[in-house]
């Protein structure tokens, strides 16, 4: 009887032990639930943003990378020098850095990301951001010597993108399904249509992170998205793609909300090549007929911040245009009238599945119909987006977040899917990727930014906010999202 | 009369009236958006509250019952005028091959769930009001069609059809004049429950997106956009609900109501 009371004494302890151990440490694990679902996992191969959230700076590491507040830092490169005339780049790599499936990373892979991107087949979806590169030669397998047709004042920030991360030749058969990289987590298990799992890699060439496992949700319905949050099933939801239910978790203790700015220049994007929008007094017609103020509020619930341009506000180079394309239905009426519409006309208004294009496409649509435009919403999915919009260019009106960074250069693409095609524009970006000095920049983006916003391309609506919701408990999540990336590294609990 | 039939009438007429109203007068443009005004529960100035965008929810009730009753009446009509014959042609030709490909052609469409399919023919030609009606019309016509063949059926049996015959009357002729008067009643009690079906699919099909398209006023999308704002705005899915509700209950009651009345073995038993 006594040993028995003894055993269980003792055992009682050992249990309060390792509760009190398990406690002390934080966990160690976490769940983030997106909005969609990735496609496949090759960042260097789509344009699609779920893909970077996933893998950016934890499975793919560039040259280069982002940090939270957008500044370009060192990544897999250690230094860099650049030649007097700005054309070559001499870049040391890391020692030591090896790639998950053991192999060493080494000036030889980087020289087969970079002729992958730059190859005449390359499936890149941002070839632009290497267009300048000539060649891309190995001095030692430390030393990777990039030359470029003329200078580019970008280039470093380029090569901080997730399309330019540094892939393996071994592995790169199986990059979609299966992604082999340098970052400090590894490939565990996807789940499709549910889930993928990431877990620490313990040969990271930096710090260990704090995580050992991260699980990413793919969450794509809001109200799901917000019974799941409250019922503490997921631990971040990385962008809230319900704003009206942000009060709420602002409200309660167990969340915190993080509202930060995205890239994402929200836009009614106009078929210029289209009749009456190739018309430029109808386009400025319907930037007037546009209150950008109503489409936030009731849109968005007040997250955004208005813009008159494509490019985003909290970048130092941004200039204010919202005057030039303010709300004036009356002025709009005008236009139209001298524009031989008097009486209006009609045309399509394709909304793809987030809230910002469905609600604001219903909220402009309304604002259309007071001067006299009617314009007949298309609700579309994703895929049929791309499919009909984006590559087939049929459509008149549709309302999309371009939240690339910096790329205001879509616009000097003519086959893009806007069809803007203008010389002046074309040589203004030319102009501007040869100029290395940030005070000519800087005028010059001023320059590109009033150029559009004068010829009235697009309907310039907001600059789309980013909504994190987390527990209370989480530290380190980016406030902002310079680009798309949710940085495992940064991230751990507090106790 | 039974009460059925007088709450059933009197919550469908409830109905009818709001729609018909509505094309001369609401108490505000259902599709005019005033955002500052948005989200405001029920009150004096808008008695059915405001929505997220500041529309006023009683006028889009109003509109929205336009909506729902022209499609599910027009789904109904194309269930009938292509049904009715139909069954009627099957009834006279009994047995032959005609009779056979009719009838199996509707446990066909039988066959199929009938929502599944009305997304499908929605998500391939396009989402919009004539695509639901056409939709829900097409599950309507195995519907009258079988109703009105099984009643045909034993008609054709009675000595007064056996006279029409003798009269020297065609079959065509005899299904016109003589059969059809005597499914009528049928047809219409059948006619009430389709008509509330009509409604449900009408209001499912935009719930999920593929019934009347923005700004055509839709209780089923005004349930939809209501989803996400049901925990601090309820009545932006409590007041489209309960209109739904208010429609089919009173539909099925007059159907209900109209079946005890009009129906002849009814009537006869309670004579």
């Amino acid at each position: 009887m006594t040993l028995y009371s003894v055993r269980t004494c003792a055992s009682a302890l050992a249990l309060g032990a390792t509760l009190l151990a398990s406690q002390a440490l934080a966990k160690s694990d976490i769940t983030i639930a997106m909005q969609l679902e990735p496609p496949h996992l090759d960042p260097t191969s789509a344009a699609a943003q779920a893909i970077d959230s996933v893998v950016y700076t934890n499975i793919f590491e560039g040259l280069t990378r982002f940090m939270g507040d957008g500044s370009v830092v060192p990544g897999l490169a250690e230094g860099w020098e650049i030649s007097d005339d700005g054309t070559v780049y001499t870049f040391t790599l890391r020692d030591g850095v090896t790639f998950h499936d053991g192999s060493t990373m080494d000036a030889e892979d980087v020289k087969f990301s970079l002729d992958r991107a730059t190859a005449e087949d390359s499936a890149n979806a941002q070839k632009a951001l290497f267009a300048g590169i000539e060649s891309v030669e190995v001095v030692d397998p430390l030393t990777v010597k990039i030359t470029l047709s003329e200078p580019n004042g970008n280039f470093l920030f380029n090569l901080a993108w997730g399309d330019a991360v540094i892939v393996a030749p071994e592995s790169i058969d199986d990059i979609k399904t299966n992604p082999v990289g340098t970052g400090a987590y590894t490939f565990g298990d996807w789940v499709q249509g549910d889930s993928i799992t990431l877990n620490r890699n313990p040969n990271y060439w930096g710090e260990q992170p704090a995580l050992e496992t991260a699980t990413f949700k793919f969450i794509s319905d809001p109200t799901a998205a917000f019974s799941a949050m409250m019922a503490e099933d997921v631990d971040v939801f990385d962008n809230f793609p319900a704003p009206e239910n942000l009060p709420q978790f602002e409200a309660d203790p167990r969340f915190q909300v993080l509202v930060g700015s995205t890239e994402g220049e929200t836009i009614l994007s106009t078929n210029n090549k289209q009749a009456p929008f190739d018309d430029i007094r109808v386009r400025q017609a319907l930037a007037h007929a546009i209150d950008r103020q109503a489409i936030i509020d009731g849109a968005m619930f007040g997250y955004g911040t208005p813009i008159g341009t494509h490019f985003a506000p909290h970048n130092p180079a941004y200039v204010d245009l919202t005057e030039n394309s303010a709300y004036d239905p009356e002025k709009a009426k005008a236009m139209l009238a001298e524009a031989g519409f008097a009486d209006g006309f009609e045309t399509t208004l394709h909304l793809p599945p987030p809230s910002y294009a469905r609600r604001g496409g219903e909220i402009i649509a309304a604002q259309l119909a007071e001067v006299g435009i009617k314009a007949e919403i298309i609700n579309v999915e994703w895929a049929q987006w791309l499919e009909s919009v984006f590559k087939g260019k049929e459509f008149g009106l549709t309302i999309v977040s371009h939240t690339e960074p910096m790329d205001i250069g879509i616009y000097a693409r003519p086959e893009y899917y806007f069809q803007y095609d203008s010389t002046d524009f074309q040589a203004l970006m030319d102009t501007l990727n040869s100029t290395t000095d940030p005070d000519e920049r800087t005028r010059l983006m001023g320059e590109a930014q009033r150029l559009i916003a004068d010829d009235y391309v697009n309907g310039y609506l907001f600059q789309l906010a980013k909504l994190g919701v987390a527990k209370a408990g989480v530290q380190g999540l980016w406030e902002n999202a310079p680009t798309a990336a949710i940085d495992l590294s940064a991230i751990s609990w507090s106790e | 009369m039974s009460r059925n039939l007088i709450l059933g009438s009197a919550l469908s007429s409830l109905v009818v009236l709001a729609a018909l109203v509505s094309f001369v007068w609401t108490p505000y443009d259902h599709a005019a958006l005033n955002i500052p005004d948005k989200l405001q529960p029920p009150n004096a100035q808008h008695w059915f509250g405001t929505d997220h965008f500041g529309r006023d929810m009683f006028s889009m009730i109003m509109v929205g019952a336009r909506t729902s009753i022209a499609v599910a009446l027009v789904a109904v009509g194309i269930g009938m005028a292509l049904g009715v014959p139909l069954g009627l042609t099957a009834a006279a030709r009994k047995g032959s091959w005609l009779d056979e490909v009719i009838m199996r052609g509707n446990d066909l469409v039988f066959a199929f769930p009938s929502l599944v399919i009305a997304i499908l023919i929605t998500a391939v030609f396009g989402a919009g009001a004539i695509n639901a009606i056409i939709a829900i019309g097409i599950f309507n016509i195995p519907v009258f069609a079988r109703i009105t063949r099984g009643a045909a059926l034993s008609l054709w049996e009675r000595e007064f059809i056996l006279a029409a015959r003798v009269a020297g009357k065609g079959a065509a002729r005899i299904s016109a004049e003589h059969i059809l008067p005597n499914v009528a009643n049928l047809l219409i009690v059948q006619g009430t429950i389709q008509f509330s079906l009509g409604i449900l699919a009408e209001a499912g099909l935009s719930y999920v997106g593929l019934g009347a398209q923005s700004p055509t006023p839709s209780w089923g999308r005004m349930l939809a956009d209501a989803q996400t704002m049901v925990s601090f705005a309820p009545h932006l899915a409590l007041i489209p609900g309960l209109a739904i509700i208010v429609t089919v209950l009173g539909l099925n009651l007059l159907g209900d109501g109209l079946r005890d009345w009009l129906d002849p073995r009814i009537r006869v038993a309670r004579a």
